[in-house]
């Protein structure tokens, strides 16, 4: 029930930005190249570790045991190396990232049923590289040894076969995109409906439209539809182009998907038209849209940083942050394809995002008219 | 036959500031009324609360016999607004503009594509009518400015300094516009810091901080220097003129007018010729002592001049 009013600010303000190509680029491509850019450059995945190798034994079975470490796809063999000193040296110029040390008589111990030691040197300037150099190192020794000392040792009588659900390659950038589309999304709505706002107040067309007998509800809903459509669309562009270039599944439900992305969409617009009634000039309004939306999309939502290994009081703050419901609300549905009554409370506290920010951003453009 | 505009004692605070101070007057049905003052003196504060976008801190005011208080969107309805910014949308054609603003004051497509008709006439805009905003010059900007706050043909127009930044040309025919608008029946209110254009009000209205110190036709506001003649002083050094006329005893204030020098006298004795033979004497080489006619700037400086003695001997 979109009034005459309410259709007049929305054709005028779909015109304007039409015509407005910075403001149409900002909306449409700007979140299309961010997910090209953070997509690619937000990889926990290592690949290419230089690894220096020295093979004391040089016995069949130790080379089997780096060619099993080349073969994995993880290390590439970069330097043979004779004696701890030479280590050093690679590692401090940063030639090799880790060190694998074969010790003298390993093949003879392996064949005798020892169990030979093997040493792995892994640079720890980055404690998250390292801990995951170290998994990989763990797991190709342990399959290796398995495999060499075949025949002669008894298969393990339990053994662990992992099956990792969703995402099997454990691929950080399945995990990363659904916070990406998120952050995007946040940014971009709040952004552009706030400094739509205030622009009309530094060129004077805002007055304007005061001195017109025109009801804040239609105003305020004829400026935010042509702002949600556009945000539509570029949610649209960002999953798909997701779904292309980085295999993001779709195993969910597209409708559950669309409601998500609606509330969460309606509750950013809301944040930008209150930031509006707040800010007089755009820099302003750019300013206070990027703080509060941009940090805690970034940080308390759970995209990048997991909320359950955040010191307690942090944790109380994210249940503020909407992007955290929006996680596990578009998580679910693109990875796990979780039906959208078991995601009832996120797309509830969505709900209360929205309500809120449109309310309390109606009210106050309300009080400042008056 | 009951006013347009009725003011009673309106007076709006900002903290300790007063912007409006207990002013009150009436505009009538067809007038033009012109609010004069300088920049801060309280105009646009006045204007804003005529217009129901700004509450009165206390006093009253009816717009068309609506009262400001208590229905601030029943004057919207019944006014026209236009700000000394044009606010157009620049992004938007002439015609998109006039259908935005025809849109939010509820014209139905009928009525819209007939102002519309009007308005682009009026204006001149001819031919222009797929012209983006931001591309019109200053004087068609303000004339669209202007057609888009009659749309609704509202009874009582209020401008805001409208002229400004316009060229002189531009600015004669926009007083055309106003002119007829007037004799159509439609009220002006209309503020400006041009005395020439106050010339051209039915009443005038000075207003100078926050208070109203003059009202009445321009001749009626001139009628204060009726017993104070005023010399217009041509003189090779008029800042030194100037400061010999202030030391004379019966010169009540100078001021500087282009390269003349304006002396406002306390009484109608001392002739022009005995004041240029006493400046002559100082050592002033004098062009030309004559009496003139006095302008509504002097009418504007002799206001400010005694609102500041005033408030010199309450100090």
């Amino acid at each position: 029930m979109i009034g005459g009013k309410a259709l007049a600010v929305y054709r005028k303000e779909l015109r304007q930005i039409a015509r407005d190509r910075r403001t149409l680029l900002i909306l449409v491509f700007v979140p299309a190249f961010f997910l090209l850019l953070y997509g690619y450059a937000l990889n926990w995945d290592i690949r290419h570790i230089a690894l220096a190798v020295v093979d004391r034994d040089g016995t069949y079975e130790s080379r089997a045991l780096v060619a099993s470490f080349v073969n994995s796809g993880y290390f590439d063999r970069v330097a043979d190396v004779h004696g701890p000193a030479e280590i050093d040296r690679l590692l401090d110029l940063n030639v090799a990232r880790a060190a694998l040390v074969i010790p003298e008589n390993f093949g003879r111990d392996l064949s005798n049923g020892l169990r030979p030691q093997i040493q792995v040197i892994i640079n720890g300037d980055n404690a998250n590289t390292a801990t995951t150099v170290m998994g990989y190192a763990g797991s190709i020794v342990q399959s290796a040894g398995a495999a060499l000392a075949e025949g002669e040792l008894r298969a393990p009588p339990v053994s662990i076969e992992p099956r990792i659900w969703y995402n099997p390659e454990l691929r950080s950038t399945l995990f990363l995109v659904p916070g990406l589309i998120a952050y995007i999304l946040m940014i971009t709505a709040v952004i552009s409906t706030a400094i739509s706002i205030v622009r009309e107040k530094e060129t004077g067309t805002m007055e304007q439209v005061r001195m017109a007998p025109i009801d804040t509800f239609s105003f305020v809903v004829g400026k935010s539809i042509p702002y949600f459509l556009i945000s539509l669309t570029s949610a649209a562009l960002i999953v798909f182009a997701a779904m292309l270039l980085f295999g993001l599944p779709m195993r969910g439900n597209w409708f559950s998907l669309l409601v998500a992305v609606s509330l969460f969409i309606a509750g950013a617009l809301g944040q930008g038209l209150l930031i509006s009634t707040v800010a007089e000039t755009q820099q302003v309004a750019f300013q206070a849209a990027m703080l509060s939306s941009f940090l805690p999309t970034l940080m308390l939502s759970g995209f990048i940083f997991p909320i359950s290994s955040m010191p307690v009081a942090l944790q109380v703050i994210t249940y503020a942050v909407p992007a955290r419901y929006f996680l596990i609300a578009l998580r679910g549905i693109v990875l796990k394809g979780v039906p959208i009554g078991l995601l009832t409370p996120q797309l509830a506290a969505l709900t209360a995002y929205a309500l809120f920010m449109l309310t309390l951003a109606s009210v106050r453009l309300a009080r400042e008219r008056g | 036959m009951t006013a347009a505009i009725e003011v009673r004692h309106l007076t709006r605070r900002f903290g300790q500031f007063v912007a409006v101070d207990d002013v009150s007057f009436d505009v009538e049905a067809g007038e033009i009324f012109g609010f004069l003052g300088s920049n801060g003196a309280g105009k646009s504060t006045t204007i804003r609360m005529l217009c129901g976008l700004l509450k009165p801190t206390s006093g009253a005011a009816t717009v068309g016999g609506v009262d400001v208080n208590t229905d601030p969107e029943g004057v919207k309805r019944r006014i026209g607004y236009m700000s000394q910014r044009f606010s157009l949308y620049e992004l938007l054609t002439v015609d998109q503009n006039i259908a935005f603003f025809g849109g939010i004051y509820g014209l139905d497509d009928a009525a819209l594509e007939e102002r519309r008709a009007f308005v682009i006439q009026m204006a001149g805009l001819e031919g222009r009518e797929n012209t983006l905003a931001r591309d019109l010059a200053g004087g068609w900007r303000q004339r669209l400015a202007l057609g888009c706050a009659i749309l609704h043909e509202p009874a009582i127009l209020f401008l805001d300094e409208p002229t400004g930044g316009v060229d002189p040309l531009s600015r004669r025919q926009f007083w055309r516009l106003i002119d007829d608008l007037s004799k159509k029946g439609v009220t002006v209110l209309v503020t400006t810091h041009y005395l020439d254009e106050a010339e051209r009000c039915h009443r005038v209205a000075l207003i100078h901080a926050g208070r109203l110190a003059a009202i009445g036709t321009t001749a009626e506001v001139k009628r204060v220097f009726a017993d104070r003649p005023i010399l217009e002083i041509r003189a090779g050094n008029p800042v030194e003129a100037m400061r010999q006329l202030d030391a004379m005893q019966e010169v009540e204030s100078t001021s500087l007018f282009g390269t003349a020098v304006h002396a406002v006298l306390r009484s109608r004795a001392p002739a022009a010729d005995d004041i240029r033979a006493r400046l002559t004497r100082s050592g002033v080489r004098v062009h030309s002592v004559t009496p003139v006619a006095p302008s509504l700037e002097d009418v504007f400086l002799d206001v400010i001049d005694r609102a500041g003695n005033r408030a010199g001997s309450a100090a």
